[in-house]
């Protein structure tokens, strides 16, 4: 059959090489590419591509490129399509939890909102910190949303994936188990009973391996007396509650010592006074540096770190001499009378006394211990029979650990939350040593000091995306639970992993942890328990709860007869040199493992108000001695001299800060920063932020000694620029605090709290009833916030709080050197002595002495310098009723609710700045920059993708060029009425909590409807009227919502003669 | 023997005639620059761009550029605010109220202190619409109707009065200026020979004929326009008092601001006008027209009000002392002795003790030592703004905010560059308009007496 061809045309029928080739061309014609970019066709309209052509090209091609560029950027937010069951948008979820990072231990509640955890709060359950939390737990959640964590396993510094790590480590294990090398774990205490019960699995696997503790801030002097004395090491638990008269030698229990949040909440029982309780526990405190404890003792004594264990021994003799026991060598102390006041209310209220020392010295502990048994303490303040586990770190294990890792003994290292190459003391080499450890594993967060010389890192998980559980105290449990998904998660390959369940792989074991961790609460705490219920109940239970309490043992060992006497020649033996060093810790940084977080690195140190750095507190007598800058003291300056510290060998260069009530002879310097691997803060403010002083812990008879006796301070004439947030230090006389004492006030619940009088031609009135205004009714709710300054312990747990809660920006050290930090909330820190509270009393007293009135306030400018007291006093929004700022604005962005809050409303704000101004409390806060996206500001949270988690989303980022202030946690507020709305019942008192309150350890702050007679605050300033109950500038007219409460010292009434009540005119004149 | 009283010193001097003022007065109009004002034109320009940087800057990344701080929330932007609302003041002082006092020596200064005016509250208008956080929401301090329901502005606020009391003072001062050129501008196109100018002029000056109905008019309107700005005179500056009077900060809750405030505003308005016509006259040879005597009235004024300020001053102290509050005492020590003395010290040194000196005849007459007197009066008023609020703000009720303020160079350079500013539009205005209101001028030009008696005599 013949085909037929059919054809398009003569080309294709004939088909020629030409045509072959061009039908195969996409294009059939020929495209004038060359000619286009032939210069001269360009150019010569007559050849080739016109230049129009060309144009148009141009021009199609630019629009086109622009409009695909032009595309808005597309933000998802991805709705649930199957939501899960717990989760409301909108709706925060709360889940009990356990905090506890080798420090600080407390139980919490987690706020999640939409699956992330936003802020914690303190558990009301918990025994042990019944519903405290201090800044460092509170910042804690903003810690894991930290951009420096490893996202993934390391090996030799390269990222790794899980399953290559996990053949590595147990190769290696094995290999030095085969030659039965050395096996350690190094550890920060563990109060987990479940991961104890890991590492003892570990061991069994690996029989050549051993677990040793140690904390960077040791309190093994405590464990070995106890072991002395009782003959078992252990830390007891110490019931400040059940004291009538404490003790503190250098032991800073309100921020640091042993279980700060727990003894916060005891010791502010026995500081409350009222009506029914006119009661308080007396406390003296003997200390080198000016301690937040130190801050609120009645008595407080510098003494020399040096002399702080003589201080124990005199004590001791003085109070045997009393209660007629049998005295030990002692030394002559400068302070021996403060020793005998001490000791004279310690004996009158035996069996209600407690004596602590802060001190590692296993001797002072001793006598310690002694002063204590003198006293019958235990059983009574002490307890031994439920021994707190927070601290439980071996110093001398410790000791003999580095040295076997020196000589090369040590064949494999595990670290877990620990970082000794950077908190070892420099006499310990451990950096040295650590190099020569075969295998070395760290399960560090991040590549810290220490991580970063590891073989391999094998990141833990952060507490909130962790199972866990906790024994803070025998008798007590708490769990830990996870609140979110791990961060970093891509299971097997990369990603976060607990510890334990790494240790738990090693060992090759098929259960996970949270499996151990329900065994172990199923065998050995239900049983514990009277709960028989089955344990599926239990455990919900416990989960929901977060703590479980069990049956307390009754048994105390018993004591046995120290031999005080060796003790007592070995401390009259020690000596100090011209100058002693006291390393401390901050209420902020504490031991420096959380120093990546800007949130604690903007928080003002309760007492010197510093942010940003570490540096030498020392003594401003000492200052002037040495020729060293007073200004930051005398004259408000920001600048600082620059010292260098020398001690044997060691030295660091820091700024010297005059410290009011530093012991003479002694300077302070914080431990916890210069922490240049911490991370990406250092980078995003261009500097690691402070010095590292632990390396010059000393080392001495098996003890890490926080310090060093004999310390040189040499001047470098150079200058440094501190970022305080308070640089005016007394009260001037003026009476934003007033204070009383114990005395006075059970003579008088007003004493201290005059009402401010004005004479007016129909008579001398109060001046808060003269008002320009008319009243009117105020009905419904009517919110009011009292603080009792006598409860406050200045601990800036609610400033932290306030700043999650809030969404405040951190604005770096530059920034707070211009006045400029953001906080709502600060807390003011006044010294005080107690000459001339009053400027008039100052004013007569000038007279007398013939000083011009100048001098006079100059002289009230500085504090007293070797012993001042120290106030506190929380400042937020005072939400006046004719607040000063409203009527100012011109566009009416400040405005007063009904229920009788002063609001903010940033849309409307234009930034004039009127109000800040007219505030009389400078409490507003203008964002000067977008702090949200300028790049100076990248550390910033809100600037991080993974930092911007931790936004609570109730509350608003506020833009550039907009004041703000504190809302009395307004979101609360809301919250609570629509809740109660939605339950169609009255509200409930105690239902909102502002964030300061809630957070606040020592239940200092009070808020509720003081429209509500049954509230607590209503109640309280009812029952306060006639007593401690003031507005500050009351007489201003301004009607503040918020009071204060009058300080309480338990001390003698200051001998001042009294005043008359009220002065003639002419008097006044005359000294004016 | 026929007894002639003594004629008063004529206020134009050199004998001229009508015709010489024409030519006078348009001289640097019509003729060619001199060196000297191209030289100060270029440094007036590069200050005021190196200040539209700064401020460039301030809008781009926000306040926090300035020095002001959590505390001091104001500093230099409402110092320099008021300062140049000050030095307005004089322009409307000689133009208003020496017009409705009759004193016929103002002719010869009204119109560059009227220009002056504008300029200086177009200066101050850049604080106060750029010292706001964000300065694109100023509008909002307008009364406008918008769709938010109800959300007005706060008449309760200083600020609000504020608005309207400079927005007022601005175009009445502006109008008043504008009024009186007319005449001068129409002289200028009928003189001009270049066709683009001579077209400017002709739209400036509205068709002005000259006819009798257009002079009544004239009269008229001025008179109206003096009466208007009079009490704008008292109001303006009181009103930028209440800014601080009716605030609650012991330092500023005073009530003697208001007329305190007026007598310093005139006070630093006549150093001004002092600085710029000494200049003027000497750049464009107007020795004639603004002659010492006109200079020594001026410097009488500052002595006087020199003394009002000091007064107040003095009064501020007492009453803080005698009310026995002791914020109020603590405020008024701290400015005089506390960190910022040094601030204190010049405010009274330039304001209150230097003034004094024109007591001598010899002094108030000398033409150097007045200028020098000028500079260091508006540096003493600036100084006392920056009293009033840096030094109040720095130390207010509670010590724990006390703090201390410093200046960033965006401060200087915004401060500076409206110095600049000033002066690029001061040099253009006597580049192109006629620097003194020559029409009114001839009205008081003598064409009998002394000279032309002498003249009699001499031709016999």
């Amino acid at each position: 059959m013949a085909t037929k061809k059919y054809w398009k045309g003569l080309t294709e029928l004939n088909n020629s090489a030409e045509f072959i080739e061009s039908s195969n061309n996409e294009f059939a014609e020929k495209l004038p590419v060359d000619e286009l970019l032939n210069d001269d066709s360009l150019a010569d309209e007559s050849k080739g591509t016109k230049r129009r052509d060309f144009l148009k090209y141009l021009g199609f091609s630019v629009t086109a490129a622009s409009l695909a560029a032009c595309e808005t950027p597309v933000t998802k937010a991805i709705p649930y399509v199957v939501k899960p069951d717990e989760i409301t948008p909108g709706v925060a979820n709360w889940y009990a939890s356990t905090y506890f990072d080798g420090n600080d231990y407390a139980s919490l509640i987690v706020k999640t909102r939409e699956g992330r955890p936003i802020k914690v709060e303190g558990n009301d359950l918990s025994q042990v910190t019944k519903g405290g939390t201090n800044a460092r737990v509170q910042a804690s959640v903003l810690s894991l949303y930290d951009s420096s964590r490893l996202t993934g396993p390391k090996a030799d510094g390269k990222d790794s994936s899980w399953d290559k790590v996990d053949a590595g480590i147990v190769k290696g294990l094995e290999a030095v188990s085969a030659k039965a090398g050395a096996i350690r774990i190094l550890s920060s205490t563990i109060i987990s009973p479940s991961t104890k019960a890991v590492i003892a699995d570990f061991v069994a696997k690996y029989p050549t391996a051993k677990h040793i503790t140690y904390d960077e801030v040791s309190y093994a002097g405590i464990l070995n007396a106890n072991a002395q004395t009782f003959g078992t090491p252990i830390v007891p638990s110490y019931n400040f509650d059940k004291a009538d008269v404490i003790v503190g030698i250098g032991a800073d229990f309100l921020a640091n010592w042993l279980s700060p949040i727990e003894y916060s909440r005891q010791y502010a029982e026995t500081r409350k006074v009222s009506a029914e309780k006119q009661h308080m526990s007396e406390h003296f405190q003997f200390e080198t540096n000016l301690s937040l404890t130190g801050a609120n003792a009645d008595v407080r004594t510098p003494v020399k770190l040096s002399d702080q264990g003589k201080v124990a021994v005199n004590l001791y003799n003085a109070i045997a001499k009393i209660v007629g026991g049998t005295t030990i060598a002692e030394s002559k102390l400068a302070c021996q009378a403060s020793i005998e006041k001490a000791a004279k209310s310690l004996t009158a209220a035996k069996g209600k006394a407690l004596v602590v020392s802060g001190s590692n010295d296993t001797d002072v502990q001793l006598v310690i211990n002694g002063i204590n048994q003198l006293l019958g303490s235990y059983g009574a303040t002490i307890d031994v029979a439920n021994p707190s586990n927070m601290h439980q770190g071996d110093d001398a294990a410790f000791i003999e650990l580095t040295k076997e890792m020196a000589a090369g003994k040590v064949g494999a290292l595990i670290t877990y939350n620990t970082n000794p190459v950077y908190s070892a003391p420099a006499a310990l080499k451990f950096k040295e040593a650590y190099a020569k450890v075969g295998l070395t594993v760290s399960f560090a967060d991040r590549a810290d000091e220490t991580a970063e010389h590891a073989k391999f890192i094998c990141p833990d998980a952060h507490y909130l995306e962790s199972w866990n559980d906790a024994s803070p105290k025998a008798g007590e449990y708490s769990l830990g639970q996870p609140t979110i998904n791990p961060l970093f998660a891509e299971p097997r390959h990369r990603g976060t992993r607990q510890a334990q369940d790494s240790l738990l792989a090693w060992i090759g074991s098929e259960e996970d942890y949270a499996t151990r961790i329900k065994g172990f609460w199923k065998s050995d705490v239900q049983t514990k328990t009277t709960n028989s219920a089955s344990f599926t109940d239990f455990w919900n239970h416990a989960l929901h709860d977060g703590v479980v309490s069990t049956a307390k043992s009754q048994s105390a060992p018993s004591a046995s007869e120290a031999d005080l006497n060796a003790s007592a020649d070995r401390i009259n033996k020690v000596k100090g040199g011209s100058f002693e060093l006291a390393l401390y810790e901050k209420v902020g940084m504490g031991n420096g493992n959380q120093a990546n977080n800007p949130w604690l690195q903007e928080l003002p140190d309760p007492i010197s108000k510093i942010t940003w750095d570490n540096y030498v507190t020392m003594s401003p007598d000492d200052m002037r001695t040495n020729g060293l800058d007073l200004n930051m003291m005398e004259r408000q300056d920001r600048e600082a001299s620059l010292v260098t510290v020398k001690v044997q060998g060691q030295s660091i260069t820091l700024p010297a800060v005059p410290q009011p009530g530093q012991a003479k002879g002694t300077i302070g310097i914080a431990v916890g920063y210069g922490r240049d691997k911490a991370g990406s803060l250092s980078d995003k403010t261009g500097t690691v932020v402070g010095k590292n002083a632990y390396p010059l812990a000393q080392v001495a008879a098996g003890s890490i000694l926080m310090g060093a006796l004999d310390v040189s301070v040499a001047d470098t004439a150079e200058k440094y620029m501190i970022a305080g947030t308070q640089i005016h230090h007394t009260l001037m006389g003026r009476d934003m605090v007033k204070e009383t004492t114990l005395e006075e006030y059970k003579v008088d619940p007003k004493s201290g709290n005059p009402d401010e009088m004005l004479v007016t031609h129909s008579g001398t009135v109060k001046a808060s009833s003269i008002d320009l205004w008319d009243e009117f009714g105020r009905p419904g709710h009517r919110w009011g916030l009292t603080i009792d300054l006598n409860s406050c312990i200045g601990c800036a747990s609610c400033v932290v709080s306030c700043t999650a809660e809030n969404n405040v920006a951190v604005v770096g050290k530059a920034e707070v050197m211009n006045t400029r930090e953001m906080h709502w909330l600060r807390i003011d820190r006044y010294y005080s002595t107690n000459w001339a509270k009053d400027v008039d009393d100052a004013k007569e007293q000038a007279v007398e002495q013939g000083t011009s009135i100048k001098d006079m306030y100059l002289d009230l400018e500085n504090p007293e310098t070797e012993n001042p007291e120290v106030v506190f006093q929380p400042i937020m929004c005072q939400h006046c009723n004719h607040a000063p700022c409203e009527n100012v604005c011109p566009v009416l962005a400040t405005n007063h609710s009904t229920d009788g809050l002063n609001m903010m409303t940033y849309n409307r704000c234009v930034g004039t700045r009127y109000c800040a101004n007219n505030c009389p409390f400078k409490v507003r806060r203008f964002n000067w920059f977008n702090y949200n996206g300028n790049k100076d500001f990248a550390l910033n949270p809100t600037q991080d993708d993974l930092g911007r988690m931790v936004l609570n989303p109730d509350v608003v980022v506020r833009s550039r060029g907009v004041m703000e202030k504190c809302s009395m946690c307004v979101q609360r507020i809301q919250e609570g009425k629509l809740d109660a709305k939605a339950e169609g019942a009255p509200l409930k008192d105690g239902a909102i909590k502002t964030a300061c309150q809630q957070a606040c350890p020592t239940n200092a702050i009070y808020f509720g409807d003081v429209n509500d007679e049954n509230s607590e605050i209503a109640k309280l300033r009812k029952a306060e009227a006639k007593g401690r109950d003031y507005y500050m500038l009351e007489e201003t007219g301004i009607k503040p919502t918020v009071s204060y409460l009058t300080k309480v010292r338990n001390v003698e009434a200051p001998v001042v003669e009294k005043k008359e009540p009220v002065k003639s005119h002419e008097d006044e004149h005359a000294h004016g | 023997m026929q007894h002639e009283s003594e004629i008063r010193e004529p206020l134009i001097l050199g004998k001229k005639s009508y015709a010489d003022i024409t030519r006078d007065i348009a001289r640097p109009i019509e003729g060619k620059a001199s060196k000297y004002w191209y030289m100060l034109f270029t440094l007036a320009v590069i200050v005021f761009i190196w200040g539209l940087g700064c401020l460039a800057y301030t809008i781009g990344a926000g306040i926090g550029t300035w020095g002001s701080n959590n505390g001091v929330d104001w500093a230099w932007d409402i110092t320099n605010f008021v300062w140049w609302i000050g030095i307005g003041h004089a322009g409307t002082l000689i133009s208003a109220v020496l017009l409705l006092f009759r004193q016929k020596w103002r002719m010869a200064i009204n119109r560059a202190a009227e220009a002056m005016t504008i300029f200086a509250v177009m200066c101050a208008a850049i604080f106060v619409t750029l010292h706001t956080g964000r300065p694109w929401l100023d509008y909002w301090l307008f009364p406008l109707p918008n769709m938010f329901g109800s959300l007005w502005i706060n008449f309760n606020s200083p600020l609000v009065w504020d608005v309207f009391a400079v927005s007022t003072y601005f175009s009445v001062s502006l109008v008043f200026w504008y009024t009186g050129l007319v005449p001068d501008f129409a002289m200028l196109r009928d003189r001009s020979v270049k066709p683009l100018a001579k077209r400017m002029y002709g739209i400036m000056s509205f068709g002005w004929g000259g006819s009798a109905r257009h002079w009544h008019r004239f009269e008229e309107v001025s008179l109206v326009l003096a009466g208007l700005s009079t009490p704008l005179v008292f109001s303006v500056h009181s009103i930028v008092s209440m800014d601080f009077a009716t605030a609650l900060l012991p330092g500023w809750h005073t009530t003697i601001f208001p007329p305190y405030f007026v007598a310093g505003a005139v006070f630093s308005g006549f150093a001004m006008v002092l600085t710029l016509m000494l200049i003027v006259r000497k750049i464009y040879n107007l020795e004639n027209y603004i002659t010492v005597k006109h200079v020594e009235y001026m410097n009488i004024i500052i002595i006087v009000t020199g003394s009002i300020v000091g007064v107040a001053y003095l009064t501020e102290l007492f009453i803080s002392w005698y009310s026995g509050v002791e914020y109020e005492q603590y405020a008024f020590l701290n400015r005089a002795t506390g960190p910022y003395w040094w601030a204190y010290a010049l405010m009274m040194t330039c304001n209150v003790v230097s003034p004094q000196l024109f007591w001598f005849k010899k002094l108030r007459t000398s033409l150097g030592f007045t200028f020098f007197m000028s500079i260091i009066v508006n540096i003493g008023m600036w100084f006392e703004r920056f009293v009033i609020i840096v030094p109040t703000l720095c130390r207010t009720f509670l010590p724990s905010t006390w703090n201390m303020y410093s200046p960033t160079f965006v401060d200087i350079g915004i401060y500076t560059g409206t110095i600049g500013m000033f002066f690029v539009f001061f040099l253009l205005f006597t580049r192109y308009f006629p620097v003194i209101a020559q029409a009114e001028l001839k009205s008081i030009l003598k064409s009998s007496g002394q000279e032309y008696k002498e003249k009699a005599i001499h031709h016999g």
